[in-house]
């Protein structure tokens, strides 16, 4: 068993999914309207929760037990990509995050049902389908907005825009991609990066909305090596404020 | 007392731990509940949550642990695995029923969700009636979306269907 590489992808999916997790619970109490508040602090539990079971297996492969790995990291040591310690910013930039985001996490978790380390495929069937509710919230406002009013389709529209660079640094490779591709553990960024282009892409078309080109951009890398953002350092100062305080704290 | 502690008795007397959000429903009718291993005095029992997020599964861990204890075994363990991956399906009748009974529709039963429409028009667990609409996919819990019925005008909870 390829222990380093199986680490590295599992940080790195459990990273994204923990980080994303407390940008989305940000929106409790903030959200547009009422059904937007739940929807957001219940993708919020899902991601945190699906963090938990990728960090309990990295705890079985002998790493730090999943609370110590969460709240007492350093940050350059947590292997997300920039986009998901990115602030909420406005809703437009939520959504379109969420869609962005969430599209390539249901097409990365589809592929590691697949993957020949079983304890990951067996998480991922189930995570998978969890997935089906989070693409769909974030289909149907990326269609209701982008068929909406002139100021939503710019505001969303220039969200896209913004958010492209950043998106494309999900795609960064690992430095063991060739191994983990040879031993069949995990697809690889190249083949996940086409297969969301297109699915994003079948929302897309039926909008107003325009996509970037997908070579058009250079990505915004540095996140899977653990080069981060203030963000990410604000972010994790804030989340581990109670443990530091108090270690043995239970609530 | 020991000797009567066979894998069916075991199975049927853990019905009384119920979930901690739904108490009307049973965790083996549930399905949650995946593997029953007996030796002796010790058992081994596997569950598997309903959401990998659920934050009710440690609760539960622990009522199946002291149910268990309560029936005579002396070592318990109760274990989370996802070898097995819980949906919907695996609620049985009298799960469903309990559910009605709480007040939740039941999940549609679905063998392979491929599309979400599957959440439209679930049956009002007030009138039967089918003329209702999703208003949320996401609810008070993971595992709850949120209808509208249209002749009722009330809003309702389902337990979603999820594979």
């Amino acid at each position: 068993m390829n222990t380093p590489a199986i680490k590295e992808l599992l940080y790195k999916i459990g990273d994204d999914q923990l980080i994303l997790g407390h940008r989305n619970s940000e929106w409790t109490g903030l959200g547009p309207i009422l059904e937007e508040d739940i929807a957001f602090c219940s993708m919020a539990q899902d991601k945190i929760g699906q963090s938990l079971a990728i960090f309990s297996i990295l705890h079985e492969l002998g790493e730090p037990d999943p609370d110590t790995n969460a709240f007492l990291r350093d940050a350059k040591l947590f292997k997300n990509c920039q986009y998901v310690e990115m602030p909420i910013g406005e809703f437009d930039f939520s959504i379109v995050r969420h869609f962005l985001f969430d599209n390539a996490e249901a097409i990365r978790f589809k592929h590691l049902t697949d993957s020949s380390f079983i304890p990951l495929a067996n998480l991922s069937k189930k995570i998978k389908g969890e997935l089906k509710y989070h693409t769909m919230h974030a289909n149907t406002w990326i269609k209701r907005l982008g068929n909406g009013s002139k100021e939503s389709i710019d505001r969303v529209q220039k969200a896209l825009n913004d958010s492209w660079t950043m998106a494309l640094g999900m795609f960064e490779v690992s430095p063991y991609e060739a191994e983990l591709i040879q031993e069949k553990i995990f697809v690889g960024e190249k083949v996940i990066m086409q297969e969301w282009y297109e699915s994003i892409s079948a929302t897309i078309e039926g909008t107003e909305l325009s996509l970037p080109d997908l070579y058009s951009s250079k990505p915004m890398l540095g996140g899977r090596q653990g080069l981060h953002t203030e963000s990410l350092i604000k972010l994790l100062d804030e989340m581990s404020e109670v443990i530091r305080l108090d270690p043995e704290a239970e609530w | 007392m020991k000797d009567l502690l066979t894998k069916d008795v075991v199975w049927n007397k853990l019905k009384v731990v119920k979930d901690p959000e739904i108490p009307t429903l049973s965790l083996v009718d549930m399905g949650i509940i995946r593997e029953l291993n007996i030796e002796g005095d010790s058992v081994e029992v596997v569950i598997t949550p309903t959401f990998v997020g659920c934050p009710a599964i440690e609760m539960m861990k622990d009522e199946i642990e002291s149910a268990l204890l309560s029936m005579g075994f002396q070592n318990v363990l109760v274990r989370v695995s996802f070898s097995y991956q819980w949906n919907s399906d695996m609620i049985n009748e009298a799960g469903r029923k309990s559910l009605v009974e709480f007040g939740l529709a039941p999940p549609p039963q679905h063998q392979l969700i491929e599309d979400i429409e599957i959440l439209e028009r679930i049956p009002c667990p007030a009138c039967k009636g089918t003329n209702t609409e999703l208003r949320n996919s996401f609810g008070p819990t993971l595992c709850r979306s949120i209808h509208y019925c249209n002749d009722c005008k009330e809003a309702f909870q389902q337990f979603k269907p999820v594979n």
